[in-house]
């Protein structure tokens, strides 16, 4: 099991003496490559804090982050900027495509910033576009294309370049749930073929779709849901149940 | 339920014998139910009694059925009629938190956690098993088990909101009387 993540008594806090307010206590995290992990929590419990240590937009207060093998808090800024550009991918429930930019052009351009030759980046961003689905749309402006459709742009954008890392902040928030359902099979995807996820939700349907959810309260992990042994459908029940079908009609 | 409306629904499309129905029903629900052969028989003996089926003359030696007009009656005023629960429902978890919040001993938010948790576990399980599942051809597992995860899911939702009302409750000091 290789370690892709590893919060070590990672902690956050604001401010100082009376106003200190702490978003994270310390907290131990490991998530490893081919694992995706649901953070679950209400507003308030740390859950974007957790987040934005991992992704490298914000440094912790105290304990280590450490991602893709480097540590977070000991990174200089330019170092850190290269770690968020090529080894962690967002992808937050406003999609925040840009809407002058083709669905390719939205998904090339974090390649283009990092100084890759354009040619390369659009030929990067045609591939990941197919895997997502939308190897036929990538011509389309964002307001031409479906809400799903939108997040699977957001979703090609998170990956291109091979980033492994994806990180989901609410990405399925105002879909619906069939919809919703195909953006968390392209999670479950990424991280079935090697990469790794965490999702913050607030939706236990969607967060179920995790190896590992993980219960945030008060800035504290106070517990995890592994997959329950099925009494329903155990697992040598299955090959029946696959031949179970519409019938003939 | 019966299982009676799902015979009718099942001889409203060609007359067939019991095991054949038994087969074709648990098909159709999606193995969410599975059917003694006995039952079967006993239910077409029932509804041949009260003329909403009849024996099918049909040339081989099974024991066919048929729906009559009076069983095609009955189904459509059944699939036209909507499901209304019968009244609240006297659900084990909702009566052991509403224990639980009246009780001064129990700590209400680590019952609701430890509920959390197994209720995501199961949920888990479920979505395994629709990430498994051929959207084509488990066409109908797919829709129970879809039943089953909104319904896990609202359950993971009203321990939520139990937690955030006991939270906003919290504060309030009991009135002097």
């Amino acid at each position: 099991m290789t370690i892709m993540v590893q919060l070590d008594g990672a902690t956050r806090w604001f401010g100082s003496g009376h106003t200190e307010v702490v978003a994270l206590h310390p907290t131990d995290l490991t998530v490893a490559v081919g694992e995706l992990v649901a953070v679950m929590g209400p507003s308030g419990s740390g859950k974007t804090t957790l987040l934005s240590l991992v992704g490298g937009l914000d440094r912790p207060s105290g304990g280590r982050v450490i991602v893709a093998g480097q540590d977070v808090g000991a990174l200089d800024p330019r170092n850190l900027a290269v770690l968020r550009r090529r080894s962690v991918g967002y992808v937050f429930q406003d999609l925040n495509l840009l809407n002058g930019l083709t669905a390719r052009e939205n998904v090339s351009l974090p390649l283009e910033l990092d100084g890759r030759p354009p040619a390369e980046a659009r030929a990067a961003a045609a591939e990941v576009l197919a895997s997502v689905g939308l190897a036929d749309l990538g011509d389309r402006y964002p307001d031409d294309l479906s809400g799903g459709e939108q997040q699977r742009v957001a979703i090609a954008r998170a990956l291109v370049g091979g980033r492994r890392i994806l990180l989901a902040d609410e990405p399925t928030g105002a879909l619906d749930s069939i919809t919703g359902e195909s953006v968390m099979r392209l999670l479950r995807t990424h991280c079935d073929q090697g990469g790794t996820g965490i999702l913050v939700t607030h939706d236990a349907a969607h967060a179920a779709w995790a190896d590992r959810v993980v219960f945030l309260r008060d800035g504290r992990i106070v517990d995890e849901a592994r997959r329950a042994a099925s009494l329903e459908f155990p697992d040598e029940a299955l090959p029946i149940l696959s031949a179970i079908g519409p019938g003939p009609t | 339920m019966s299982i009676k409306y799902g015979l009718l629904a099942l001889l409203a499309e060609a007359p067939t014998h019991g095991y054949q129905l038994k087969t074709a029903f648990e098909r159709r629900t999606g193995g969410s139910w599975e059917l003694n052969i006995g039952q079967v028989y006993t239910t077409l003996q029932r509804l041949e009694r009260d003329g909403l089926v009849e024996a099918a003359d049909t040339d081989d030696a099974r024991n066919d059925y048929k729906i009559t007009d009076a069983g095609r009656t009955t189904l459509d005023a059944w699939f036209a009629t909507p499901v209304v629960p019968e009244g609240p429902a006297r659900d084990e978890l909702m009566i052991k938190v509403l224990l639980a919040v009246a009780a001064a001993d129990v700590d209400v938010t680590t019952i609701l956690q430890r509920q959390r948790t197994a209720s995501v576990a199961q949920l888990q399980a479920y979505t395994r098993r629709k990430a498994q599942a051929d959207p084509q051809a488990d066409f109908a597992f797919l829709m129970m088990i879809d039943a089953l995860i909104f319904r896990t899911e609202a359950e993971v939702r009203w321990l939520d909101a139990c937690e955030a009302r006991i939270r906003q409750r919290r504060p309030v000091k009991e009135r002097p009387r």
